[in-house]
């Protein structure tokens, strides 16, 4: 799974962080940063909570 | 109606609580067709960087886009750009857009949110703006150019970003506010003194208790009279005074518009027609009033609760929490939960540190937590809402 953070369009609002702390933190600023450099198949149902979740749809899935 | 017609969802209005609604159908997985109509030209973008990173010239004003055509192509999202809906009959489902074209669906979802209310001053007049939309954007930002002084009118929120945005561009500031106090989304004025004191340290005037009553000028505004007498040398006037939800299409449908479209408490408006976002009110089931709320993300949870009832038929429990964050003079603010208690109990930092999380408490459990430049501590001090307030240390200091 493919996995992006668009840290302009973050509002770190810290949805992410807070469903999937063991991915997602954020930054002094509150911006996202992703821990993992890449998501195996056992985090991808965490990842598409938290890309569902994001308000501003800064965590982008491809497929 | 046309077979199928029932599988098919309309939203209308293309900005977060719309896009939020289509893109959470796709991810639970809802098979029908879904379009969306927006009466704005861009593509559906955010507000929030309008009044800050926009309006101080650090980011172009596309970095505002949420999503990209390829990306609608892919969800299976129809966006009609550009058209706006005119009225609603629910009894045969039909939404008939400016263009003359009537629109069937199975599902309706309003999300046409809110404009900004105009000022009863400065007709005609340049150099006057408000604060809405992409195209206000652009315009207030082609005016900044020759302007030196700004008038700011409305102490909220908004005015207060706008304030400090302008500042940062080297303008003279005049930041006028009705009410005595400043006020921050939920959190009402109980941030009051510590946003003053942030807007005096940076040289705004502050005037509050005071309102813009008129304006003088030729073709561009040169000076503003406020209430107390004073006439304001100005060559820019900013009114954030407040925003009134988009229901004029709606009056010809028979819901209840009243203060935005009312809803119960999971968004539901009428058989088919549900409504998210800032046009919104939703029924608080624990007091049984409807309420509008104006911010981004409590537009995204509607949206998601919206969109997973009209998916799986499931009806929702959970109801959103509010929260809101804002930025002024590079200080990150942000407020979760209901704030109208008395006291602030810092649990994180000091306030006279200008970094801090404190707790709002209410009949000894936490109701709402405040961050102030710790958004990292904030997060975590947010699974208190709800707890009893036993936890805090009384021991740190109060705000006042
Ligand atoms: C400058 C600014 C800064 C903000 N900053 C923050 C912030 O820091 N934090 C925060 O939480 N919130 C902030 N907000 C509030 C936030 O932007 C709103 O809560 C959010 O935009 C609501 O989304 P929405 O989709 O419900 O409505 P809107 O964003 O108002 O979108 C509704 C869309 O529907 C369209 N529409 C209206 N009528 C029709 C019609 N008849 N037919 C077709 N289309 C129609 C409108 O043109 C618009 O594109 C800010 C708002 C502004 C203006
Ligand atoms: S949930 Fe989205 S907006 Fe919030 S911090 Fe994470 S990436 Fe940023």
């Amino acid at each position: 799974m493919d996995v992006t953070v668009n840290k302009p369009a973050c509002v770190g609002a810290g949805q992410c962080a807070l469903v999937a702390g063991e991915l997602f933190d954020q930054d002094d600023d509150g911006i996202v940063i992703m821990l993992k450099p890449t998501i195996g198949p056992s985090d991808e149902a965490t990842v598409r909570r938290a890309a569902t979740l994001c308000p501003a749809r800064a965590i982008r899935i491809a497929e | 109606m046309p077979s199928g017609a029932r599988s098919e969802v309309l939203i209308v209005g293309a900005s977060v609580a719309g896009l939020s609604t289509a893109g959470t159908l796709r991810d639970e997985g809802f098979p029908g067709g879904i379009t969306m109509i927006g009466d704005e030209d861009a593509l559906p973008y955010g507000r929030p960087p309008l009044s800050k990173q926009i309006l101080s010239g650090e980011w172009p004003i596309d970095e505002s886009a949420l999503c990209t055509p390829a990306e609608l192509d892919r969800l299976g999202i129809r966006l009609v750009r550009g058209t706006a809906a005119v009225s609603l009959d629910p009894s045969e489902r039909v939404v008939t857009t400016a263009s003359g074209d009537d629109m069937r669906y199975g599902t309706l979802v309003v999300a046409t949110g809110a404009s900004a209310r105009r000022p009863p001053y400065g007709d005609g007049l340049g150099g006057v703006h408000c604060l809405r939309t992409r195209a206000d954007a652009t315009a207030l930002r082609a005016d900044l150019a020759t302007a030196r002084h700004a008038v700011v009118a409305g102490a909220g929120v908004l005015g207060s970003e706008i304030a400090a945005g302008l500042r940062k561009l080297g303008l003279a500031v005049t930041l006028v506010g009705r009410s005595p106090e400043l006020r921050l989304a939920q959190a009402g004025a109980l941030l009051s003194p510590l946003i003053a004191r942030l807007h005096r340290e940076h040289g705004v005037d502050l005037r509050l208790g005071e309102e813009v009553v008129a304006l003088r000028g030729a073709d561009r505004v040169s000076a503003a009279r406020l209430s107390g007498g004073d006439v304001i040398e100005t060559d820019l006037v900013v009114a954030a005074i407040g925003c009134v939800p988009n229901t004029g299409w709606l009056s010809s449908s028979g819901l209840d518009v009243s203060n935005g479209v009312v809803c119960d408490s999971a968004g539901r408006a009428a058989p088919g027609v549900f409504a998210a976002g800032d046009v919104a009110a939703w029924t608080d089931p624990a007091t049984g009033i409807p309420a509008r709320v104006g911010h981004q993300l409590n537009a995204a949870e509607q949206a998601q609760i919206v969109a997973r009832t009209i998916a799986t038929g499931a009806v929702p429990t959970a109801q959103p929490v509010p929260f809101f964050w804002s930025e002024l003079f590079g200080t990150k603010i942000q407020v979760f939960g209901r704030c109208d208690g008395v006291s602030l109990d810092t649990i994180a930092g000091d306030t006279s540190s200008g970094r801090f999380v404190a707790a709002v408490q209410r009949d000894g459990v936490v109701t709402g937590i405040v961050g102030w430049n710790m958004p990292r501590d904030f997060r975590i001090a947010r699974e208190r809402v709800g707890r009893p307030a036993e936890g805090l240390d009384r021991s740190r200091q109060r705000v006042h």
